[in-house]
């Protein structure tokens, strides 16, 4: 298990139109690590998590989830992931404990190990004092970590996090990280993450690729990637590899959907 | 089957949970059965036609159905992008499933909603012919519930953009009530607004409702039956089609 990668990407592109959102594309992910995608807005990052998760098919390239093609075996795929989308994916009009069941049953998961499995998480992810509450009435942060547990509910053997503290303040955003990685130990899921945030990127991920404009341009432990550029920080091995620091590009009309869906749904 | 109910159940729970909602959505039947009912019931009863209540009540509720399944299948649109829908999408079920649960969720929603406008109209004053005709009536009903949920689901799947909905508000849903002889006879309309009233599903749903309910039906139930089935099974296969395409 340990030798062969858990997942592995190779010479992917995809293009919508005539624009090339991920441009051939290459990495392995072992299995029990926690690999991190760095890179700014529009790099290509979402897509790739789209395609691995089944809802986009490449343009070319092959890709391959625990030994399986996601555009082949999509049920089986699914199965063995959980997903955090960047925008939220919750039903707040439910509460905790059946946004989570619901969840059970999609997934298949039999009644009693949902109920036990729930519990566990609940209570792990600081939430089950607040079970039988509208997820509406909750904070960010806890929606967050509502959702990371509900996506760890079907013992999933890969998790998805694309740009899971986006919009979190700090204080959220290190208790998720602390959450995040000490499941990661205690269960050994693998952690597939998106950030642009690099500090975020240097403290929890076991390796890192940076991407930029579709391409990814090194890949490797942070201590690695200083190593490579020469660099003491890992700011400035980014722009050393990339020739920019990560910039916030202007607002697209999506983000700015996520900013209205943000207010309205408190 | 315990995905369908799932769903199912969920878009129920969430119906019974939102009482402003419920109250807000009885509005526009109000208005529609207090202003026209009343306003116009003088102009109906001296043109010979017996009392307007009687004959618009089954087209109120043949038109909060239709509002209701039409609204919560394009609550999709906003679903897709900021909500639950993308979570079912990658759920490893066929989607053949996950759009039968919501639709029928969503039917189950319109046939509540309808229950309610009928209380609303026995207070108002209107009489079904017999208690008996109540639960036939209510069959029609969830006919008409599921082919109109069906087809919003069909254009949940189909449209992107928000500024969608306006358009399908204006040039579908509105025409489609106003079309199906809700608040007026079929009798000696010119020919092609006949014609027009006899291409809109709704037409039949609303003939068959108050067929069963007063004993006044413009085609008779059993044909109005046969072309709500038809349409009914279409729709679903049309939506479900729709909706295996749907790109999160």
């Amino acid at each position: 298990m340990s030798a062969h990668p858990i997942i592995r990407v190779q010479h992917v592109v995809k293009s919508f139109g005539k624009v090339t959102a991920v441009n051939d594309v290459s990495f392995d992910v072992r299995a029990a690590e926690i690999f991190a995608f760095l890179g700014p807005n529009g790099a290509g990052k979402t897509t790739t998590i789209k395609m691995l998760t089944t809802l986009l098919h490449p343009t070319s390239g092959a890709l391959e989830l625990d030994g399986l093609d996601p555009t082949k075996h999509q049920t089986e795929v699914r199965r063995r992931f959980g997903v955090v989308f960047q925008d939220p994916s919750l039903d707040s009009e439910l509460t905790a404990w059946e946004n989570m069941d619901i969840h059970g049953v999609l997934y298949h998961v039999p009644r009693q190990i949902r109920r036990e499995r729930s519990e566990t998480l609940l209570t792990m992810f600081e939430l089950w004092d607040r079970r039988a509450d509208l997820v509406k009435t909750f904070s960010g942060g806890m929606k967050r970590r509502l959702e990371i547990a509900r996506g760890l509910l079907h013992t999933p053997k890969v998790l998805f996090l694309d740009e899971p503290t986006l919009g979190l303040d700090p204080q959220s955003r290190n208790q998720m990280w602390t959450l995040v990685r000490n499941l990661n130990k205690a269960e050994g899921v693998t952690v597939f993450l998106t950030t642009h945030y690099m500090d975020e990127a240097d403290r929890v991920a076991d390796r890192i690729a940076v991407i930029d404009h579709g391409r990814i341009v090194a890949t490797g432990s942070s201590a690695e990637l200083k190593q490579q550029t020469g660099t003491d920080s890992l700011e400035a091995a980014f722009l050393k590899l990339t020739g920019t620091t990560i910039r916030d590009e202007s607002a697209t009309a999506a983000d700015q959907m996520r900013q209205v869906s943000r207010v309205w749904r408190r | 089957m315990s995905v369908i109910y799932v769903l199912w159940l969920r878009e129920v729970k969430k119906y019974l949970r939102s009482r402003v909602q419920i109250v807000a959505s009885l509005g526009s039947p109000l208005m529609y059965l207090g202003v026209l009912g009343f306003g116009l019931g003088p102009v109906f009863q001296r043109a010979g036609e017996g009392k307007y209540l009687q004959f618009m009540a089954p087209g109120v509720i043949g038109m909060t159905v239709l509002f209701t399944a039409m609204f919560s299948g394009i609550a999709m649109l906003w679903d897709r992008q900021f909500g639950f829908l993308k979570e079912t999408l990658v759920a490893p079920v066929p989607r053949l499933l996950i759009m039968v649960g919501r639709t029928l969720g969503g039917a189950t929603v319109a046939v509540l909603q309808g229950a309610l406008i009928f209380a609303v109209t026995l207070i108002a004053g209107f009489r079904p012919a017999s208690l008996l005709a109540v639960p036939l009536a209510f069959l029609v009903i969830a006919l008409i519930a599921v082919i109109f949920s069906a087809l919003a689901t069909a254009i949940g799947s189909s449209i992107k953009e928000m500024q969608g909905f306006q358009m399908v508000m204006n040039f579908l849903v509105m025409p489609l009530f106003f079309l199906s002889g809700a608040i007026y006879p079929l009798e000696g309309l010119p020919k092609v607004l006949a014609a027009f009233t006899r291409v809109d599903p709704l037409t039949y749903g609303v003939d068959g409702v108050r067929g069963v309910l007063i004993g006044r039906a413009h085609f008779g139930v059993a044909l109005d039956v046969a072309v709500l089935l038809a349409v009914g099974v279409l729709f679903v296969l049309f939506g479900a089609w729709r909706f295996s395409k749907l790109e999160a």
